[in-house]
């Protein structure tokens, strides 16, 4: 004898029809797939199973082929994410300049490893290949969208310090915190 | 010569650049109007080709050339532009999105036009996050302007542009990478033949090209394809945006005409190396492309004399400058790093060797060297990738070459590295200490160790002190 519980599907109406409003774009529903994932990561914080196998049915695909899509891409999490997630570079530019220094720096304020989240659920911290912000090097960007650079420890605490206060809407195109010594 | 003048990056200082008033005011739109008026797709194909422009995403294939690939009797072209911009210190194509959209979406118009395409998808890495709202409310702007859409100018030609966001893989910038991740897959790189412009996206007859390749295009139909000719070198037409970043004292983009050298760059944009050092290795157009050292930064930044240095080509001109105390074992632990980090895992010498590679740099960086692993890096890099054949795409190239340049040029400074640096401790890779510890999924952190020359046994010793496999 097997018990079934039922559950209501977890993306709202209005989440599909976000995602149904990308179909006319493609010549295959398949290729949603990582707008789909998109969206459901921004409203989730996180790519539930649920939500891929639903996916699934609305581009008309298997819940695998979107699982393993999901899981090619290291943007794309299972385990929620913090509210503001941060990304501190270690490419070769910024590397030269401290990098990977910051984002050990950073990760021990967190009391985390690279790729968690701080206990409050504010901040996850990730490295980072290059930002394409060499710019600033040495750069981090959250997934508002605000960049900082060049940064040393003490602009880096500022920077967690200022995500820990959550997202922006509106973030500006240059960096919102740099190091002391490299203002003009 | 007469000086150089800017023409990509003319708008940039200019305010509120990014808006469709102000390009328009400043001649924008101007080179579209007139060639969907007067010419047709074939014409534009032929001038395009006559300005001998090379394509500005890596691998300088001719964009022109590239366009007749396409089959003369396909019935849909697609267009792909190459936004996802993740070559380590590249950031050229970022500044021309969010500087200057309009130019862009011109350049695109022009492509598609050329082409035939009528639909064109803007392949975007997603960390570009301010560039796609600008150019997000760059495309609503343009199409509500008669720009794109139905029956642009009134010239019969159909364009709608859709932007597509990446999740954070370098290998989707492999034009192939690009498409099949575009189509919803994992970006793995397909193997060619069929080229794109036989059978692309969707299986149909598709077109690559970089940001900045089609930013050059409204400029050759404006100002002609001899214009675009009288500026760079031999075989190296037209300016280019250089990115310069490392231990220089100002990080910058600046557009030049190709052919600048590194010296010229540092010194005259870079503001020269920093703290007062001198400059030991440069990285001329993104890790991939290898390493040049102090004594060749005379050579040309372009498609061909590069190539005198060992190095794999000009890449995305994106130069990195190391100073006099960076150790080379850093470098290249780092583009190995990167390598690994990256590979999409299809090809058995690519993924298991940029895995081997990045382990190898790990455990010589940290102590545990042998003077037999460089002979095993420097074999083992010259059989990966395309240029041997034994890889599906580029990326095992570009791994290989750091260590191919590294090793041919700074040899005696690893040799040194490894008989200064032994560690019985390091023997043992940081993952299995993680093993050993109990917790199998801990992040490789690389252990810090200091270690003193005149502190350690004549190297066999060291060599016997380390436990085999
Ligand atoms: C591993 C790898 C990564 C690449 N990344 C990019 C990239 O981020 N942007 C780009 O324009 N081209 C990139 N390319 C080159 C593309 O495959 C392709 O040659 C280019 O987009 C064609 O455009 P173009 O002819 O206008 O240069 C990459 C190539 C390889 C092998
Ligand atoms: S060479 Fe490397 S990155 Fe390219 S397809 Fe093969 S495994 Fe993937
Ligand atoms: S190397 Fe760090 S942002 Fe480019």
């Amino acid at each position: 004898m097997t018990t079934t519980t039922t559950t209501g599907p977890i993306l709202s109406e209005p989440l599909r029809e976000k995602i149904r409003a990308f179909f006319p774009r493609y010549p295959s529903k398949r290729a949603v797939t990582l707008p789909a994932l998109h969206l459901v990561q921004e409203h989730f914080r996180c790519v539930p199973n649920q939500a891929m196998a639903e996916i699934a049915e609305l581009l008309e695909i298997t819940p695998a082929e979107v699982h393993d899509t999901m899981s090619f891409y290291g943007f794309f999490s299972q385990a929620p994410l913090g509210d503001v997630r941060v990304w501190v570079c270690r490419s070769i530019s910024c590397a030269l300049r401290g990098g990977d220094e910051l984002l050990r720096h950073a990760c021990q304020r967190l009391g985390v490893e690279p790729g968690g989240t701080s206990a409050d659920g504010k901040i996850t911290i990730e490295l980072a290949e290059c930002l394409g912000l060499c710019d600033y090097a040495p750069a981090a960007l959250s997934d508002d969208g605000r960049i900082y650079g060049p940064l040393d420890e003490p602009s880096m605490d500022r920077v967690l310090e200022l995500a820990r206060q959550g997202p922006v809407a509106d973030p500006p195109p240059t960096p919102v915190i740099a190091a002391e010594s490299t203002r003009h | 010569m007469p000086a150089f003048e800017p023409v990509l990056t003319r708008n940039f200082a200019i305010p509120d650049a990014h808006t469709l008033p102000v390009y328009e005011a400043r001649g924008g739109y101007q080179a579209a109007r007139r060639v969907l008026k007067d010419l047709s797709p074939d014409a534009v194909v032929q001038l395009v080709k006559e300005s001998e422009l090379r394509g500005r995403g890596g691998a300088g294939f001719p964009t022109g050339m590239k366009w007749t690939f396409l089959p003369k009797d396909r019935k849909e072209t697609l267009m792909c532009i190459n936004a996802d911009e993740s070559e380590p210190a590249t950031f050229n194509n970022r500044q021309l999105m969010e500087r200057d959209p309009h130019q862009l979406i011109e350049g695109i118009l022009l492509g598609c036009f050329a082409t035939r395409a009528s639909v064109a998808y803007l392949y975007l890495r997603f960390e570009y996050i301010n560039a796609f709202r600008i150019l997000e409310r760059a495309i609503d702007e343009a199409r509500a302007a008669g720009h794109l859409g139905k029956n642009i100018h009134g010239s019969g030609f159909d364009l709608e542009i859709y932007l597509h966001r990446g999740a954070g893989a370098y290998i989707c910038g492999e034009e192939t990478g690009l498409i099949e991740s575009l189509e919803g897959k994992r970006g793995w790189p397909r193997i060619k033949p069929p080229f794109p412009a036989i059978e692309g996206a969707f299986r149909k007859p598709t077109v690559v090209n970089n940001v900045e390749t089609l930013c050059c295009v409204p400029h050759i139909l404006d100002r002609g394809a001899a214009w675009f000719k009288s500026i760079g070198t031999p075989k190296s037409y037209g300016p280019k945006l250089y990115t310069i970043s490392g231990h220089v004292n100002r990080q910058v983009c600046v557009e030049l005409p190709l052919g600048v050298t590194a010296r010229e760059l540092i010194d005259e944009h870079g503001g020269g190396c920093w703290k007062g050092r001198q400059v030991k290795a440069v990285v001329p157009g993104g890790i991939s492309m290898g390493l040049m050292s102090a004594a060749e930064l005379d050579t040309k930044l372009d498609f061909e004399d590069i190539r005198k240095t060992g190095c794999l080509g000009l890449g995305t001109a994106a130069v990195t400058v190391m100073d006099d105390h960076t150790s080379m074992v850093d470098y290249l632990h780092n583009t190995c790093r990167f390598f690994a980090h990256e590979s999409c895992g299809q090809c058995t010498p690519c993924r298991e060797g940029t895995t081997w590679f990045s382990k190898t740099m790990t455990r010589i960086k940290a102590g545990g060297g042998r003077i037999e692993d460089l002979d095993i890096l420097r074999h083992l890099a010259q059989n990966m990738g395309i240029t041997p054949g034994t890889t599906i795409c580029g990326l095992a190239d570009g791994a290989a070459w750091p260590i191919r340049n590294a090793l041919d040029k700074f040899r005696p400074e690893f040799e040194d590295y490894i008989r200064t640096h032994q560690n019985p401790a390091a023997a043992v890779t940081p993952l299995q200490q993680a093993v050993a510890r109990g917790k199998p999924t801990d992040p490789v952190v690389l252990h810090q160790i200091q270690l003193k020359a005149a502190a350690l046994a004549a190297r066999p010793a060291a060599v016997a002190a380390i436990p085999g496999p």
